[in-house]
């Protein structure tokens, strides 16, 4: 019973991020709302390992939340430099490229 | 009358967590720019993680999923914060200005 | 678990010229902690205990402590072993701090009138090494209403969504805990 509520409150909470990666305006704005909305299905995998009885879902989202940090980390770096191989703002690599 | 109170609590926990998590996505829409949005996103989720993977354990018991359920806590609670920089670092050196309250006062020294 | 730290140990010595290293000590210390922590963690998540499986996840495990090393990485910020204990208070406090926070910004999204005064403020921090500061930038970060936006210099720009929250960051309670859970560096 529980956790069909908390499966609701959760997927409400996704639509309303969805929302928000939709209107924008800026790129941060949605890279902000998709990291928010990894972070609710993390929560959803969870819950609804809960709902089915089978806990071997925590598994799944404990991947999830790992790859929602690098996912995040690898766009924001992708939008920055439109290359995933650089550390810094390094002036020489800058032109080379 | 044991597993009663553990229930009671666990059902406080995840409903504190489920009004966190739309609390948070509502701010996303409501607040007005994206340096405030932030504060709505990624860190209300936090809290709303914590509470929700918290009354989940107590309905574990005290098992391996309780463990898995608190180490998913950890790393959520490890990366948003470093994601949430990064997020930050990279609009704020790509020039995107917040609206702020008052230009004069800020940035003030301690 | 002795036998295997030493041969990990050794690949480091090769891989480390020039540069400065930890106390060897320090060094097996760290690899041999490592093993542990990796193989208890491997354990409680696998929740299989028969001899095959075991044998294939301590083999996992040393291959990981084996790259670490050799990546060179297992220095005292990859691995903070040296803040353990007096980290605990620390996060007791934290999450009273967060908790207290969170209730502040739900206040404010949902008021109807919407009062945000956000602000920048920049503040020193005491702390000596990096690792102290990065604590420091995201213990500010976790707590709603705040956050920080950059580090440079031993100074934090922070981004603040009421004047109560850029208050409390100026109070400067959260720079002292983190300097005392951070020690004598």
């Amino acid at each position: 019973m529980i956790f069909a509520v908390a499966t609701i409150a959760v997927v409400i909470a996704m639509a309303l991020a969805l929302v928000r990666a939709f209107l924008g305006p800026t790129v941060y704005d949605r890279v902000l709302a998709v990291n928010s909305f990894g972070t609710k299905t993390v929560l959803l995998i969870a819950v609804l390992g809960f709902l089915a009885g089978r806990p071997e879902f925590l598994d799944i989202a404990l991947l999830y939340a790992l790859i929602n940090f690098v996912g995040t980390i690898a766009i924001l770096k992708f939008i920055r430099y439109a290359d995933m191989g650089r550390a810094t703002d390094d002036p020489v690599r800058e032109e080379t490229r | 009358m044991m597993d009663w109170a553990v229930d009671i609590v666990g059902w406080a926990f995840i409903l504190i967590g489920c009004f966190f998590a739309i609390v948070g996505a509502l701010g996303l829409l409501r607040l007005p720019d994206v340096y405030t949005r932030v504060h709505s996103a990624g860190v209300v989720d936090t809290v709303a993680a914590a509470f929700m993977l918290i009354g989940f354990s107590f309905y574990a018991g005290f098992s391996l999923v309780t463990v898995k359920l608190l180490l998913i806590l950890a790393f959520i609670f490890f990366t948003s914060p470093t994601a949430t920089n990064a997020l930050a670092n990279a609009m704020y050196s790509q020039g995107i200005k917040p609206a702020l309250v008052d230009e004069e006062e800020s940035p003030s020294k301690p | 678990m002795a036998k295997t730290s030493s041969q990990p140990d050794a690949a480091a010595q090769g891989n480390q010229e020039g540069r400065q290293s930890p106390r060897p000590v320090d060094h097996v210390g760290r690899a041999l902690s490592l093993a542990v922590i990796l193989f208890v963690t491997w354990l409680l998540l696998s929740g299989h205990y028969q001899a095959f499986v075991v044998t294939l996840g301590v083999l996992s495990c040393l291959a990981i402590v084996f790259i670490t090393v050799r990546m060179d990485v297992l220095d005292h910020e990859a691995f903070p072993i040296h803040l353990t204990w007096s980290a605990v208070p620390y996060w007791i406090w934290l999450f009273k701090e967060i908790w207290i926070a969170a209730v502040d910004v739900t206040k404010v999204i949902l008021s109807p009138r919407l009062p945000i005064s956000p602000r920048m403020l920049q503040v020193t921090s005491t702390q000596k090494s990096e690792l102290g500061q990065v604590i420091y930038a995201n213990s500010i970060t976790l707590t709603p209403g705040t956050f920080t936006i950059r580090v440079f210099d031993g100074q934090l720009l922070v981004h603040a969504l009421t004047q109560e929250a850029a208050d409390g960051v100026l109070t400067g309670e959260m720079d002292r805990r983190v300097t005392k859970v951070e020690g004598p560096a």
